[in-house]
Order: C-alpha cells, then sequence, then structure tokens
C-alpha cells in the first residue's frame, strides 16, 4: 500500500482521469501495435474523435440516442432481497442490462457509429464474443442504414446461437472464425485484417476498451455513461459514494466504464473481476491481470496470457464475454499502480450466482456480471450492513439460456 | 559493409533486382526449414527472408497463418529460429538473412538480448510487423547496437508526408506492401508499381523491396522492372504443402530466371 500512496501522490497533482498520454499510453500500457497499413488510419481516427470530442453537437447527438434510443438513463436498483440474502453491504445494480440490445455494448456503439458518419465511412465491422457486442453493432448499423459484417469465433457461434440469429435478423452478415480456438481472439484478428483489406471506406467498432490507441480511451469515454449516472444515482439513493464498485472484466469497457468517474474518489474500493474458468491452476482460463505478463497483442501493450516464448495461450472461460487472453491498457496501469483490485471468479461460482440473482431478485443476469456477483456474494457478508456496494448489471441472461440449461442438465 | 548493402551493391552492378523468398521457420519441421534455406541460397535466391511463427500473425492471410500452425505444432521458438540460422551460417556465409515477425516473442525474449544473440547467430535484419514507426523506439537502438538492419514496412497507405517518418533510421532496404490487405491474396499490378514505387524512390537511397502477392516467374519480372527485389511467400509455402523441397527450389530457379529477364525501366 505504501507504494500505491507515493505513486498516487504524485499523480494525483493531475488526476487518475488524465490518461493516456500522447502517444496513447497509461504509464507502460497501450500504445499503436499495428501494420504501417493501418498506421495511418488510426492517426486520422485518432483526430477525427478528438475533434468529435470538442463538438458539442457530437455529445449532443450522443446524448439524444442514448435518451431515447438506448434508453438511458438505465435504472439503479436497490438489490434488498440479496442484501438481506447475504447478511452484509447493502448491494445496488447498476441495470446496463435494461439498455436496449439487453448489454453495455450499445453505449460504445452508438458512439462509434456517429463518429463513423462523421468521417464519412460507409461499411462497420467488428469482432464479437458473446455477440453482445455483435448484436449492437448490427443494430446500429440497422439504425442508420450501414452494412455490417462481424467475425466471431466458430465456437462462439456455436454457444451463442440466440445472438447469432438475432445479428442475422438485424441484417448483418456473419463470418465465422475458425482459426486459433475460434474465439474472440481469433475474431478481433480476422476483424482487422478485413480493415486491413478495406481501408478505404470501412469502421472498425472494437466492442472493448483495448486495441490500438484512440479505441481504449474512446471506448471508455462512451461507457463512462455508466459511472456518472451511478454517481448522481447514488447520491440520489443514499446521499454518498458507494464504499466498493464491482465489475466483471473481459478487455474491460463495462468496468472502465463503471470505474473512471471514481477514479479521483479515493474512498471507493474498486474491484474488477475476471473469469478464472476452470481454476487458475487448471491453466484454463482467463485471467490476465492475474496470470499473464506485459506484451503486445491486438494494437497494444497489455498483461496478456501466453507461453515462455511470447505465444499467446487461449483463454477459458464459461462466458464468451469474458474468454480473451488480454486485457485494456488502462486496466493494466490501474492494476499496477494498485488503484483497482483484480480478482477471479471461476465458472462454477459464476453460476452458482446466475441462478441466486435469478431467484432472488427475479433478474436473469448475462454470465459476465455473474462473475461480478459472485465476488459480491464473497465481499458483501464481509462487510457491516452500513457499506454499500454497487455492482454493474451489464448484461442481461437471455443468450446464455442455452449454456446455462446444459451445465444444469437440461435439454431445451 | 553489411551483407544486405554488399548484396544490393553487387546487384546494381549486374543490373539486375533481388529475388527474396520466404520460409516460415519449423513448417513443418526444422530440418526441411533448413533444407529449404540452404537449397534456395543455390537455387538463385538472393537473399532470404525467415518467417517467425506467432500465434496471431494479424497481416498475414490463410496461407501463412496455417503455416505458423504447423510450425508451432512443431515446437517453433525465437530460439529455435536462431538455432536454424546457426545452422545456415555453418554453410553459407554469404547469403543475407532477415527475420519477419511480431513483436511479442521478441519482447518475451528480451529485446537486448534477442538482438544480440541474432546478430551473433548470423542475422542480418528485422522487419517487425507490428512495430510501427510511432513505436519504433523500443527496437531500434537495440538493432543499431547489434548492426542488424531495421527494414521498415511502407504501403499504400502510407502517404508521402509521412514516409520520410517511417523511413527515418531504417536500413537495408524498404519493404514495399504493394496492397492494402494481408499476405497471400491481392497483387499488385505493374500500373500500381508504375505509380507507386517511384514515390517512394524520391523518399530514399535504399533498394526498395516489393512483397505481398507477388506468385509467379512474369509477376516478380514485373516486380523487377521497377523495383530492387521481389519478395514471393505465400506462393512457395502452398507449393511445400502441395508437394516437397525440391518441387520449392524449382520454383525458386524458376523465379530467378523471371527476374533476370526482366528489363529494367529506367528509375
Ligand atoms: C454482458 C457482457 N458483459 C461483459 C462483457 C465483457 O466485455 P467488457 O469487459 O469489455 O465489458 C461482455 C462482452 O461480450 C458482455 O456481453
Amino acid at each position: 500500500m505504501l507504494r500505491y500512496a507515493v505513486i498516487m501522490n504524485e499523480i494525483l497533482k493531475n488526476s487518475l482521469r488524465s490518461g493516456p498520454d500522447g502517444r496513447g499510453r497509461f504509464g507502460e500500457f497501450g500504445g499503436r501495435f499495428v501494420a504501417e497499413t493501418l498506421m495511418p488510419l488510426i492517426l486520422e481516427l485518432e483526430t477525427a474523435y478528438e475533434a468529435a470530442k470538442a463538438d458539442p453537437r457530437f455529445q449532443a447527438e450522443i446524448d439524444y440516442y442514448l435518451k431515447h434510443y438506448v434508453g438511458r438513463p438505465s435504472a439503479m436498483w436497490f438489490a434488498e432481497r440479496l442484501t438481506k440474502h447475504l447478511g452484509g453491504a447493502k448491494i445496488y445494480f447498476k441495470r446496463d442490462e435494461l439498455n436496449h440490445t439487453g448489454a453495455h455494448k450499445i453505449n460504445n456503439c452508438i458512439g462509434q457509429i456517429l463518429l463513423a458518419k462523421r468521417m464519412g465511412k460507409t461499411r462497420i465491422i467488428a469482432e464479437t464474443g458473446a455477440g453482445q457486442h455483435g448484436v449492437a453493432t448490427a443494430t446500429v448499423c440497422a439504425l442508420f442504414g450501414l452494412p455490417c459484417t462481424i467475425y466471431m469465433g466458430a465456437v462462439d457461434v456455436e454457444r451463442q446461437k440466440p445472438n447469432v440469429f438475432r445479428m442475422k435478423l438485424l441484417g448483418a452478415e456473419i463470418v465465422p472464425v475458425k482459426s486459433g480456438a475460434g474465439t474472440l481472439k481469433d475474431a478481433m484478428n480476422d476483424a482487422m485484417r478485413d480493415w486491413v483489406a478495406n481501408v478505404k471506406d470501412t469502421f472498425y467498432i472494437i466492442g472493448t476498451a483495448a486495441g490500438p490507441h484512440p479505441y481504449p480511451a474512446m471506448v471508455r469515454d462512451f461507457q463512462c455513461v455508466i459511472g456518472e449516472e451511478a454517481k448522481w444515482q447514488m447520491q440520489e439513493a443514499e446521499g454518498r459514494l458507494p464504499d466498493v464498485a464491482i465489475a466483471a472484466i473481459g478487455g474491460g469497457s463495462n468496468a472502465i466504464g463503471l470505474f473512471h468517474p471514481f477514479l479521483d474518489d479515493t474512498s471507493v474500493r474498486l474491484i474488477g473481476v475476471e473469469a478464472a474458468g476452470h481454476g487458475l491452476e487448471s491453466g484454463e482460463h482467463a485471467a490476465s491481470l492475474s496470470m499473464g505478463r506485459p506484451g503486445v497483442l491486438h494494437g497494444n501493450r497489455t498483461y496478456l496470457l501466453q507461453t515462455e516464448d511470447g505465444q499467446i495461450l487461449e483463454a477459458h472461460s464459461i462466458s464468451a464475454g469474458l474468454d480473451y487472453p488480454g486485457i485494456g491498457p488502462e486496466h493494466s496501469w490501474l492494476h499496477d499502480i494498485g488503484r483497482v483490485e483484480y480478482v477471479s471468479i471461476e465458472d462454477e461460482e459464476a453460476l452458482t450466482a446466475f441462478q441466486l440473482c435469478t431467484k432472488t431478485e427475479g433478474i436473469i443476469p448475462a454470465l459476465e456480471p455473474a462473475h461480478a456477483l459472485a465476488h459480491v456474494m464473497k465481499l458483501a457478508p464481509t462487510l457491516a450492513p452500513d457499506k454499500i456496494i454497487l455492482m454493474n448489471l451489464c448484461g442481461r441472461g437471455d443468450k446464455d439460456i442455452f449454456t446455462v440449461a446444459a451445465h444444469l442438465g437440461f435439454d431445451l | 559493409m553489411s551483407r544486405i548493402k554488399g548484396t544490393f551493391a553487387a546487384l546494381r552492378a549486374e543490373g539486375r533486382a533481388a529475388l527474396i523468398p520466404f520460409v516460415e521457420a519449423f513448417d513443418p519441421d526444422r530440418a526441411t526449414s533448413l533444407a529449404l534455406l540452404t537449397g534456395m541460397a543455390e537455387h538463385g535466391a538472393d537473399i532470404i527472408e525467415i518467417g517467425v511463427p506467432f500465434t496471431d500473425p494479424m497481416a498475414d492471410g490463410p496461407i501463412i497463418q496455417a503455416a505458423g500452425r504447423r510450425a508451432l505444432n512443431a515446437g517453433a521458438t525465437l530460439h529455435g529460429v536462431l538455432g536454424i540460422v546457426r545452422d545456415f551460417r555453418k554453410g553459407n556465409d554469404k547469403t543475407p538473412l532477415v527475420l519477419m515477425g511480431y513483436l511479442n516473442p521478441i519482447l518475451s525474449y528480451g529485446v537486448a538480448e534477442f538482438t544480440r544473440d541474432a546478430a551473433l547467430a548470423g542475422v542480418d535484419g528485422l522487419i517487425v510487423v507490428d512495430l510501427p514507426t510511432e513505436e519504433a523506439d523500443l527496437l531500434l537502438p537495440d538493432a543499431a547496437t547489434h548492426g542488424l538492419d531495421f527494414i521498415r514496412l511502407i504501403a499504400p497507405t502510407t502517404s508521402d508526408e509521412r514516409l520520410p517518418k517511417v523511413l527515418a533510421g531504417s536500413s537495408g532496404f524498404v519493404y514495399y506492401v504493394s496492397i492494402t490487405g494481408i499476405t497471400g491474396t491481392r497483387t499488385a499490378s505493374a500500373e500500381d508499381l508504375a505509380r507507386d514505387i517511384p514515390r517512394i524512390r524520391r523518399a530514399t537511397d535504399l533498394p526498395i523491396a516489393v512483397g505481398f502477392g507477388v506468385r509467379t516467374p512474369e509477376q516478380a519480372a514485373t516486380v523487377a522492372k521497377y523495383a530492387d527485389a521481389a519478395i514471393v511467400a505465400s506462393a512457395l509455402i502452398e507449393k511445400l504443402t502441395l508437394s516437397d523441397v525440391a518441387a520449392v527450389l524449382g520454383d525458386v530457379a524458376a523465379l530467378a530466371n523471371g527476374i533476370r529477364h526482366a528489363v529494367k525501366v529506367a528509375a
């Protein structure tokens, strides 16, 4: 904690919210590690995003769609029965599962498609794991009348069938990716390859706060609406800040969206929950911060699951949205300076949390936030009843019922 | 003088372009790669590019992706690739070798240790696909310390204003990625090259090599008209999967012949 205090004091002269620097770095993480073909596009994107950010009309446009199309602000819910059941701190859910399309992913898609339009791009591509980002992208493409191609690992196409069909209904072309383990990492590789081949007209809507600069910062900015709303909602409900804020981490977009507005509020403990899959010792997990080390993949320097030789390992999680061997670079930095704690939750624990949430609150959560909830189940009973935990319920579980049914032995 | 510089100087005197074939190290095994390297040097390769396998080759098409997977299954590592280079150098001290790959295995090895070991093993130049000029300070100083040529990629998307920035600190030759796309897919036309190569010439005195999509002796000859070297990768890898080392070497000889018969367009 001493190291943390020293670093914090230094950085707090400014703010923990001021990153990244001019090279797109958060400390030693982030950057722009892409092939030269893409580099001019990345720079163009950065310039366009900076201009848009400075234009009040751009923010007004985002606000309009978030309010009238997405349905923001999303509710903040005091989970009273769950609180009683766990017998400790008060638990609140930030209910981003109520957004149009059922997850936080749409917050980012609205921002990026409006930017794509400003830049005159006429074709959209995206990668998806759980299919939530794919659905959100296909949705905004339908809304704005743009053609869209979604890259999805072949394994994920199998385990997220409802979302695949949804994307098709919305008019998207789905490309099942067979390379590697056929999951999110491989889908991202193929989306990048498409982008390199279609640089003139195509905008790549990355679905998480990772990738080359400016994506990690841009996606974070578009997701910060979660934490900003939660902050005033908590003020209304409790007249104060929460004591703990918790979110699940795949690439880290819902988590950074919740955490970022609280980074300078040092009384708020921030906890990111990675997927421990079959257990950290099993080697089959997606806990890049707990078990990985820094390296370069998908355009940024960050913690990665990799071999001694620097080959990237396959991640594993029951949740397709967390099944990624990397993490957004800002999280790597927040981890190293100690501002955010990162823990991990196994498949079985997430399944238990999934069922508990459903039965006590009447909310079927996605398997991703079920990981966050599983940690809440551990933490809440250890805290006094006057403490407040805020958890990002960032997606609903409709997409996961087949996976969960299979694990519980039901044949749908 | 570096081996690469010497090779291009000799070829300039001869008045012809270079052939740079590509070998994915350890595809499908170590012995085959060593046989290919040795054989290619004897069948008309002027420089050889060695692909360093990586799990996530973002700039590569299906053919090199598959080669990389086979190589990793055969136990390829960056240390292992340097081992092949050392063995090749036991019998050949002349043909320049360039490693092409991605940054992460180099970071894992350690930049200082890797550049030192690569130079000692007999590597002449490095191409790191996902290390654009904006991040090059990570590797450039160490590469320079150990006398490794730092070969930069230039793409059709690289603007005239950007060229000097990309070329800063580069040496050996310039690698022109002649299409916007991944390896082994499209091919640049003669018109494309007639337009693009002079643009790069104006920005550098370094030899210009053209890669991505060069497959046949005719295409190599077209490249040789405008540029200083033709790089052939996917077509040779494909041939290896369909046939054997001898067949690949036959193709290398045919490509070398194509280049020798190209009539150079005045630069
Ligand atoms: C509901 C939900 N939560 C979380 C994630 C993980 O992504 P991130 O960490 O970027 O929020 C996903 C990704 O698909 C998701 O669908």
